[in-house]
């Protein structure tokens, strides 16, 4: 029942096929990522014909494990040219595991000023001329969903996926049909905008459960999966009750909460954008308020929280740490309300919240925006969907903005901006910004567990022994995770309770009939990475590209006053598997 | 000469009346002159088995940390994020 649906957007065919037999026995990333590497010509033009657009469910899509529906999308991104896998919540990743089809690949373009959607059920796949063109995402979902109703789930671009703008993000509905979970790093928006496809809808009818070689062990499997979930102290509770956004008081006590664009590591005003803070408000107001809120079917750690206005009236998702960060502390601002506005507009318009929100404080930095001005944030996001010069500049994302203010600080690496932790005073995921091939991200590797949330062990943040092994090892589990679909929250688990890995093995190997142990696990990651690597430096980008940015080790951040220390030529040992 | 304490989260549920925006301020006696993290944190009716994390002046620490005046000192539960 496994298949691929292959989509070319100029001459509107769309063909299911089987699976081809190198591309077996792969899933999410490792999918995407092997497709991109094989079929896109790494030199090629981003937002041209030959970059091809990629979704797939990770290996455990469509079963009951726990947590295990994510999506992955894969292209050469427009915004660091190299390869890019960027993964979602929301229902579309477990609706089209359950209508078996483990990959939509979208090549070529309709031509310029053409908007097309693609209809996909059981036994079918068109191309339509698009109802939705020129709608945000909130809008062109609810047109969508007056035409194909409410069981089908939707993929969208927003205006500045139209636009092309390159920190354009694709848009996941959630369960109750909002476009808020999001593909976002990377520019994937702007790819799927070239091609000239506005939307996706799938009908999950008729879609089941995959197949399991053996049903019980399968049962037994998944069940210590999710006890490992549930028993876990920030998988079981901490995450539903304070989303993602309890970071920003640990990260200002340990001094690396970057704030205004890295120039100090803490945050005078951190209490009021705090999690802790999210929470009492949510509660307070009540209404259309919620905690303990799941993005995804299947989902029991439950992050994603509804943030309610005054009145108890939607406003937004809970924003995630780093989209409180970016708008927050890096851009001088300390209204909770005022973010979680800005948080809907980038799910409304279709942008990355890191790159975008850290291209606001960069252009304060610069003199583009006036430091701090929440009013002028707000014109210049809604700029974004209008299409005005400063809208475009910051919807390209933070490179860009830097580059148009002639910013000496610039958190860059391969052209992404760099997420919510300094990297002087959390050095591990300094390591995983300069290194990954996706450009700065530190779901890459997420340093961050060992060296302030103490778990999977500890590793001093302020010193540089042993961050490089800790990245190097959560780059690779990382890569495998991402290719089973599941979301990465559940590495605190799998990090701490040692049966969560093995449950995790059990499951694939009661699925698929295979006989992997843990090595295999580290083997995958490895390969992933390894296949990455290898189509960038097809695509020109060297090692020479595995540093941060300059000020980085120039300049001392308080309250701890270190440096990045960590050597351009130290951090070329991190994959050390890859022969030079 | 006292030490600030600050609290994430559930924490804050067991000290009645804590203030998140100004913390918790406390004296030691002058016989406490050894005081440790761990015995800070009794002192105020944190169960040690609430406690994942001990920052000292913003570095990681253990419950068995010696604390002085003037140090801040931050409780955590288990709490992650991404």
């Amino acid at each position: 029942m496994f298949r691929f649906l292959r989509v070319n957007m100029a001459t509107k065919s769309c063909v299911f096929e089987d699976i081809p037999e190198e591309y077996a026995g792969l899933g999410g990333r490792a999918l995407t990522s092997t497709i991109v590497a094989r079929e896109v010509n790494p030199i090629c033009t981003p937002l041209g014909p030959h970059n091809k657009l990629v979704f797939a469910p990770g290996l455990l899509g469509a079963t009951n494990s726990p947590n295990s529906n994510r999506i992955s999308v894969g292209c050469k991104s427009p915004l660091t040219e190299g390869i890019k896998e960027s993964n979602s919540g929301g229902q579309p990743g477990g609706h089209l595991a359950k209508l078996g089809i483990m990959a939509i690949i979208v090549e070529d373009m309709a031509t310029e000023g053409e908007w097309w959607q693609l209809e996909i059920s059981k036994d079918s796949a068109k191309l339509v001329p698009s109802t939705v063109a020129g709608l945000n995402n909130f809008d062109a979902v609810a047109k969508l969903v007056e035409q194909y109703g409410k069981d089908c789930s939707y993929v969208t671009i927003g205006r500045a996926g139209e636009f092309k703008l390159t920190a354009a993000s694709i848009a996941f509905t959630d369960r109750e049909l909002r476009p808020q979970r999001h593909a976002g790093r990377g520019g994937v928006g702007a790819v799927m905008g070239s091609k000239g496809l506005k939307a996706i809808i799938i009908n999950p009818e008729g879609g089941k459960n995959h197949a399991l070689v053996d049903e019980e062990g399968f049962k037994a499997a998944s069940k210590r999966f999710a006890k490992a979930l549930t028993s876990h102290p920030v998988t079981g509770k901490g995450l539903a009750e304070y989303g993602t956004a309890v970071l920003v008081n640990i990260l200002h006590e340990a001094g690396g909460l970057p704030t205004r664009n890295f120039t100090c590591g803490q945050f005078e005003h951190h209490e009021a954008v705090s999690g802790e803070r999210m929470n009492q408000l949510t509660k307070e107001r009540g209404g259309e308020g919620a905690v303990a809120h799941g993005c995804m079917s299947g989902c029991i750690i439950r992050c994603s929280g509804i943030f309610p206005d005054e009145n108890g009236k939607f406003k937004s998702k809970w924003p995630e740490y780093e989209t409180l960060w970016c708008f927050g502390p890096h851009s001088n601002i300390d209204d909770l309300d005022l973010i979680c506005t800005f948080d809907h507009m980038c799910d409304d318009i279709g942008v990355d919240t890191i790159d975008v929100g850290v291209a606001v404080g960069v252009a304060m930095a610069g003199g583009g925006i006036p430091l701090g001005d929440g009013k002028a944030v707000m014109e210049a996001m809604k700029g974004i969907s209008e299409g005005t010069p400063l809208g475009r500049i910051i919807g390209c994302g933070t490179a860009t903005t830097g580059r148009v203010f002639g910013v000496r600080r610039v958190p860059c690496v391969k052209g992404q901006s760099l997420p919510a932790y300094d990297p002087r005073a959390v050095k591990g995921v300094g390591v995983t910004y300069a290194t990954t091939p996706m450009g700065a991200d530190h779901t890459a590797g997420y340093a961050v567990t060992a060296n302030i949330l103490n778990c999977g062990g500890y590793v001093d943040p302020l010193k540089k022994e042993g961050q490089i092994e800790l990245s190097r090892n959560l780059q690779i589990a990382t890569a495998s995770v991402d290719s089973v679909g599941l979301c990465l929250f559940t590495a605190f688990a799998i990090l701490d309770i040692p049966d969560a890995l093995a449950a995790i093995v059990d499951m694939l190997n009661a699925k698929y009939g295979w006989k992997l142990t843990g090595d295999d696990v580290v083997t995958l990651g490895q390969r992933i990475l390894s296949t990455e690597i290898d189509f960038n430096r097809r695509a020109g980008i060297t090692e020479a590209a595995d540093h941060l940015p300059d000020f980085f080790s120039d300049e001392p951040v308080a309250p701890h006053n270190t440096t990045f220390d960590i050597t351009p030529e130290e951090l070329q040992t991190t994959f050390n598997w890859i022969k030079k | 000469m006292s030490i600030l304490i600050k609290l994430s989260t559930t924490l804050r549920d067991l000290v009645p009346g804590y203030d998140p925006e100004t913390g918790l301020l406390v004296t030691p006696k002058e016989e406490e002159s050894s005081l440790t993290a761990g015995e800070l944190a009794r002192r105020i009716g944190i169960p040690h088995e609430e406690i994942k994390i001990v920052m000292v002046n913003g570095r990681q620490s253990g419950l068995e940390s010696p604390v002085r005046d003037g140090d801040r000192v931050a409780y955590f539960p288990a709490v992650g994020g991404g």
